[in-house]
C-alpha cells in the first residue's frame, strides 16, 4: 500500500511538471491555432539558462531564477515574431513544419554551445523530506506541488479577472472579433508565448532539479507527453491541461511501477491514440463544427 | 413520386434550432429555387442533404431511397451533387484534372491496374478525358483546361464548380449562389448555361440564390426561408406576392 | 529544341526513353561503385543514399501528395527493418536472392499493414492532431521493439546478412519512383490529391476520404518498410534508436526541401542531404543546424508573407 501511494506522489510530481508545460500548449493553441512544436525545447532552454546564472556566472539562486524565466519568456516572444508570425494565415502543414524547425534550431544550438555530453547539475531545492506516517515524501515533490498550485491559481485568476486575461479570451475565441472590438492581437499573441514559454521555464527549473543533468534533448521527452496531457485534458482548456498533465503523470508512474518500465513510454503515448478516438476534444474540451 | 422529398427536416447546433419544420418535394426536372435572407438556413439545408451535417430529425428521400444517415460520398454516389458558396475548388490541380476528380466514381480500374498502366487503364482514362473536356466545353472553359484551377478568374472558378458537380452524373444538382458575385452580365450568361445544361443533361436542380428577382426569372418552384423555418412555398408569382415573404425581405 | 522533342514522344516512345534512361543510370551507377572512380567513404554512402531517396519518396506520398503531415514514418522503416531481419536470420535454409526477395516484400507488406492498421481509426483526425498521433505511433513501435525478445531489445539485432546490394537498392529505388508517379495520374491518386486540396469538396465529389488516407498511408508504409528491410542488410546491426523521431524528421526535411508533392524534389533533396554532410565533414550538430534551419527560412519564405516581409526589410534598408 505505502508503495502504490509514493508511486502516486511521484506520478503527481512528474504530473505537476507535465502540467505546467501543458499550460503552454494548451494557451498558444487556443490563441494561436498551433501545436509550438518547440515550446518542449523552451524547457531545455530554461533548464540550461539556470545552470549558466548559477554554476558559471554564481548570480544567487533567486535571481537567477528570475532571469531564466525572463530568458525564456524573451525567446518565446522572439520565436513567434521570426518564425510564427509571418505564417499566420498558412495552412496548418507549413506551421507545423515551421515549429518543428524551431525545435530541432534550439537543440541544435544548445548541442554546438554545450556539447552532447549531459552535464551534472545540483538541485537547489535543500528542504528536507517529510515523513507522515511511513510514507517519506521527497523535498523536491513538496515544492513542485507548492509551486504548480501556487502558478496555477495565479494564472486561473489573471485569465478571468484581468484585462489582459479578458483579451485573451477573446482573441482565442474569435480573433477577428476580437480585433475589430479594439484589442491589440498582435500583443495578445505575444503575452500569450510569453507567459507560456515562463511558465516552461519553471518546468524546466523543476525538472531539472529533479534529473540533475543537462542535455540538449531534455526538453523533447517531457514535450510531447505534456502535449499528450494537453490534448488528454482538452487543448485550449487551462484547467484542462492542469488535469491532463497530473492524470498522465500519474498514469505513466504507475506504468512504470506495475507494468514494464520500457513500455511506461508505449503507454502514455497509448493514452493520447486513446482519447483521440474516443474523445478529440479532450476530458474538458469543447467540440468545434466546422463551418461549410 | 418526387425525385426529392423532404419531410419536417430540422437540426439544431447546441440548442440553437438552425433549421426546423422543412418541408420540400421536387419533381423530376424541375428548377427549383430556395430563397430568403442571409442566415435563414439556406447553406445548412443543402449541408443537410448532402450529409455534411446530419439532421436531428426529419426524412430525406431521393427516388424513395433514405439519404440521412449516408455520407458525403455515398450521398454522391446515390446522384446528389453540388457546389459551394464559398468557392472550393482543387486549387493547385488543373482545370481538367478538377472534372476528373468528379468522374471518380465512374471508372473502376484497380489500383494495379493504374500501377501496371493495362489496357482497361488506359482504355478508362482516355473516356475520362473525353467526358471532362466535353462538359468543360460546355461551361466555355476548354482554352483553360490545363491552368490551375487558383489561376482562374472568379467568374470562371464558379463556372468550373458547376462543371465539376456535373462531371458526377447527379439526378439533382444543388447549386449553393452560383452567380455570387457576378456582374449582371455575366450573371445572365450562367443562367443561359444552367438552362442549357438542365435541357441537355435533363437534370433536376435546386438553387440558393438570395437575389429574388434572379430567382423568379428562371424558377418554377420557390421555397422561402427565414429564420429557419418555412415561410412560403410554391410557384414564383404567388409567393412572391404573399405579404409574409415581403416583410422578410422589405421589413416592416 | 528539347520542348520539341518532348512534343513529338508520344506515350510509347516516351517510355522506351525512360526505360533508356533507366538502364544507363544503371550502369552509371555501377560504374561509380565498381569503378575506383570513387573513395571508400563515398562508396559506403551509396546504399544509405538509395535508401534516403526511397524515404523521401515514400514520404512524399503522404505529405505530399495527401498533404498530413506523418512523423512515425521512421517507425514503419523499422517494422520492415525487423521483419526483413528476423526472417533472413531464422531462414537459413533458402539461397541468399529468394531469401532477400522474399524479406523485402515481407518487410513493405508488414509495414503497409500496420499503415492500415494504424490508419484505420487515426485517419479520421487531420492536421495537428494526425501529426503528432504518428508520432506517436513511432515512438509506441520504437518502444515495443526495445522491450520484446525476438528483436533483441534494447542491445538490437545483430550478425544479419548483408544481402544489400547497389542492384538491389536501384531496384527499390526504381519501383517506388514509378508507383509514385504513377499513382498521380490514377483515379486513386487524383482522389488523394483532392482530400488534400480540399477535403470537403473531395467528399462532395463522392471520394470516400478514410479509405483513401488509409491507401496513401500504406503505399508510403510499404516502401518505408522496403528501405527499412535494405536498411537491415547493409548495416548488418539494428537498433531500436536509429528509428526515432528525429529519423522521421530527417526524412521529412528531405520532403520539405525538395518541395512536397515533387518526386524529383524529394530525390534531388535527399541526394544533397545525404552526400553534402560528408563532403563538408562537418559534424553532425551542424548539419541538424542547417536543417532546422532550412525548414524554417523555407516555411516563413513560401508564405507570402515571409516574402513579403523580406521585401519590405529590404526597402527599409535602401531607405536608410
Amino acid at each position: 500500500m505505502e508503495s502504490v501511494i509514493e508511486q502516486i506522489i511521484n506520478g503527481l510530481r512528474t504530473g505537476s511538471i507535465y502540467a505546467l508545460i501543458a499550460l503552454g500548449y494548451t494557451m498558444v493553441y487556443g490563441i494561436a491555432k498551433m501545436i509550438n512544436f518547440a515550446h518542449g525545447d523552451i524547457i531545455m532552454v530554461g533548464a540550461y539558462s539556470l545552470y549558466v546564472f548559477i554554476s558559471l556566472l554564481h548570480i544567487p539562486v533567486i535571481l537567477s531564477i528570475l532571469l531564466s524565466i525572463l530568458v525564456c519568456a524573451l525567446l518565446g516572444i522572439t520565436m513567434e515574431k521570426v518564425a510564427y508570425k509571418p505564417l499566420r494565415n498558412a495552412p496548418p502543414l507549413a506551421v507545423l513544419i515551421t515549429a518543428i524547425g524551431m525545435s530541432f534550431l534550439l537543440q541544435s544550438l544548445a548541442l554546438l554551445i554545450f556539447k552532447a555530453n549531459p552535464i551534472p547539475f545540483k538541485s537547489i531545492i535543500k528542504l528536507a523530506p517529510v515523513k507522515i506516517g511511513s510514507i517519506t515524501i521527497a523535498g523536491i515533490s513538496i515544492i513542485t506541488f507548492l509551486v504548480t498550485t501556487l502558478i496555477m491559481i495565479f494564472l486561473t485568476l489573471f485569465i478571468r479577472y484581468t484585462k489582459a486575461g479578458r483579451a485573451m479570451r477573446a482573441v482565442s475565441e474569435d480573433r477577428q472579433a476580437a480585433e475589430l472590438m479594439g484589442i491589440d492581437v498582435n500583443r495578445t499573441i505575444s503575452m500569450v508565448f510569453a507567459i507560456g514559454s515562463a511558465l516552461g521555464a519553471v518546468a524546466g527549473i523543476l525538472y531539472v532539479c529533479q534529473y540533475q543533468t543537462l542535455q540538449p534533448t531534455l526538453g523533447a521527452l517531457p514535450g510531447i507527453k505534456a502535449f499528450v496531457a494537453a490534448v488528454f485534458g482538452g487543448i485550449g482548456s487551462v484547467p484542462g491541461a492542469m488535469l491532463g498533465g497530473i492524470l498522465l503523470g500519474v498514469i505513466e508512474s504507475i506504468s512504470k511501477a506495475y507494468i514494464s518500465s520500457e513500455l511506461a513510454d508505449a503507454i502514455v503515448f497509448s493514452v493520447l491514440v486513446l482519447v483521440l478516438l474516443l474523445k478529440p476534444s479532450g476530458l474538458l474540451g469543447k467540440n468545434r463544427i466546422e463551418k461549410v | 413520386m418526387a425525385l426529392l422529398d423532404v419531410k419536417d427536416l430540422g437540426i439544431s447546433f447546441g440548442g440553437l434550432k438552425a433549421v426546423e419544420h422543412v418541408n420540400l418535394s421536387i419533381e423530376k426536372g424541375e428548377l427549383f429555387g430556395l430563397i430568403g435572407p442571409n442566415g435563414a438556413g439556406k447553406t445548412t439545408i443543402f449541408n443537410l442533404l448532402t450529409g455534411v451535417y446530419q439532421p436531428t430529425c426529419g426524412t430525406i428521400l431521393l427516388n424513395g431511397n433514405k439519404l440521412e444517415g449516408k455520407s458525403p460520398a455515398q450521398i454522391c454516389r446515390s446522384g446528389v451533387a453540388r457546389t459551394f458558396q464559398n468557392i472550393r475548388l482543387f486549387k493547385k490541380m488543373t482545370v481538367l484534372e478538377n472534372v476528373m476528380v468528379a468522374f471518380h466514381n465512374q471508372v473502376t480500374y484497380s489500383l494495379l491496374d493504374g500501377m501496371l498502366h493495362t489496357k482497361r487503364y488506359r482504355a478508362a482514362e482516355e473516356e475520362v478525358r473525353k467526358q471532362a473536356a466535353k462538359i468543360l466545353e460546355v461551361f466555355h472553359l476548354s482554352e483553360e483546361k490545363d491552368v490551375l484551377a487558383v489561376n482562374l478568374p472568379y467568374g470562371k472558378q464558379r463556372k468550373l464548380e458547376i462543371a465539376r458537380a456535373l462531371a458526377t452524373n447527379p439526378q439533382l444538382l444543388l447549386l449553393d449562389e452560383p452567380a455570387a458575385g457576378m456582374n449582371p452580365n455575366e450573371t445572365k450568361e450562367l443562367m443561359d448555361t444552367i438552362q442549357l445544361v438542365r435541357k441537355q443533361y435533363g437534370i433536376t436542380i435546386l438553387l440558393i440564390e438570395h437575389d429574388m428577382k434572379l430567382v423568379s426569372g428562371i424558377c418554377e418552384k420557390l421555397l422561402v426561408l427565414n429564420f429557419g423555418t418555412e415561410l412560403a412555398s410554391g410557384i414564383p408569382e404567388e409567393v412572391l406576392k404573399n405579404p409574409e415573404v415581403v416583410t422578410a425581405y422589405l421589413g416592416e | 529544341m528539347i520542348e520539341k522533342i518532348r512534343e513529338k514522344m508520344t506515350g510509347r516512345n516516351r517510355k522506351l526513353m525512360m526505360i533508356g534512361v533507366m538502364i544507363v543510370g544503371y550502369i552509371a551507377c555501377v560504374f561509380l561503385a565498381e569503378g575506383n572512380l570513387l573513395n571508400r567513404q563515398m562508396k559506403s554512402l551509396i546504399v544509405p543514399l538509395g535508401i534516403n531517396i526511397i524515404l523521401a519518396v515514400s514520404l512524399n506520398i503522404t505529405t505530399g501528395f495527401l498533404g498530413e503531415l506523418s512523423l512515425g514514418h521512421a517507425g514503419f522503416m523499422a517494422i520492415g527493418a525487423y521483419t526483413g531481419a528476423i526472417f533472413t536470420k531464422y531462414v537459413t535454409w533458402l539461397s541468399p536472392f529468394p531469401a532477400f526477395l522474399i524479406a523485402i516484400l515481407l518487410g513493405g507488406v508488414m509495414a503497409a499493414i500496420f499503415g492500415v492498421l494504424i490508419g484505420m481509426p487515426v485517419l479520421r483526425l487531420k492536421g495537428d492532431y494526425l501529426a503528432i498521433v504518428t508520432l506517436a505511433f513511432g515512438e509506441i513501435i520504437r518502444s515495443v521493439i526495445n522491450a520484446m525478445d525476438v528483436t533483441g531489445g534494447a542491445k538490437g539485432l545483430s550478425k544479419i546478412p548483408t544481402y544489400t546490394t547497389y542492384t538491389w537498392v536501384y531496384l527499390v529505388i526504381i519501383v517506388t519512383i514509378v508507383v509514385a508517379r504513377r499513382l498521380l495520374h490514377s483515379r486513386q491518386g487524383r482522389a488523394i490529391v483532392s482530400i488534400r486540396e480540399n477535403t470537403i469538396a473531395a467528399e462532395a465529389m463522392g471520394v470516400q476520404v478514410t479509405r483513401y488516407k488509409i491507401l496513401a498511408f500504406a503505399i508510403a508504409a510499404f516502401f518505408a518498410g522496403m528501405a527499412g528491410v535494405l536498411y537491415a542488410h547493409n548495416f548488418s546491426i539494428l537498433k531500436p534508436d536509429t528509428f526515432d523521431y528525429n529519423k522521421s524528421i530527417d526524412i521529412l526535411v528531405f520532403v520539405v526541401l525538395g518541395g512536397m508533392g515533387s518526386i524529383k524534389g524529394s530525390v534531388i533533396a535527399a541526394t544533397v542531404l545525404t552526400i553534402l554532410p560528408e563532403v563538408l565533414r562537418s559534424a553532425d550538430d551542424l548539419r541538424k543546424l542547417l536543417y532546422a534551419l532550412a525548414l524554417i527560412v523555407i516555411m516563413v519564405y513560401k508564405s507570402g508573407n515571409g516574402k513579403e516581409m523580406i521585401s519590405r526589410l529590404l526597402k527599409k534598408k535602401e531607405a536608410v
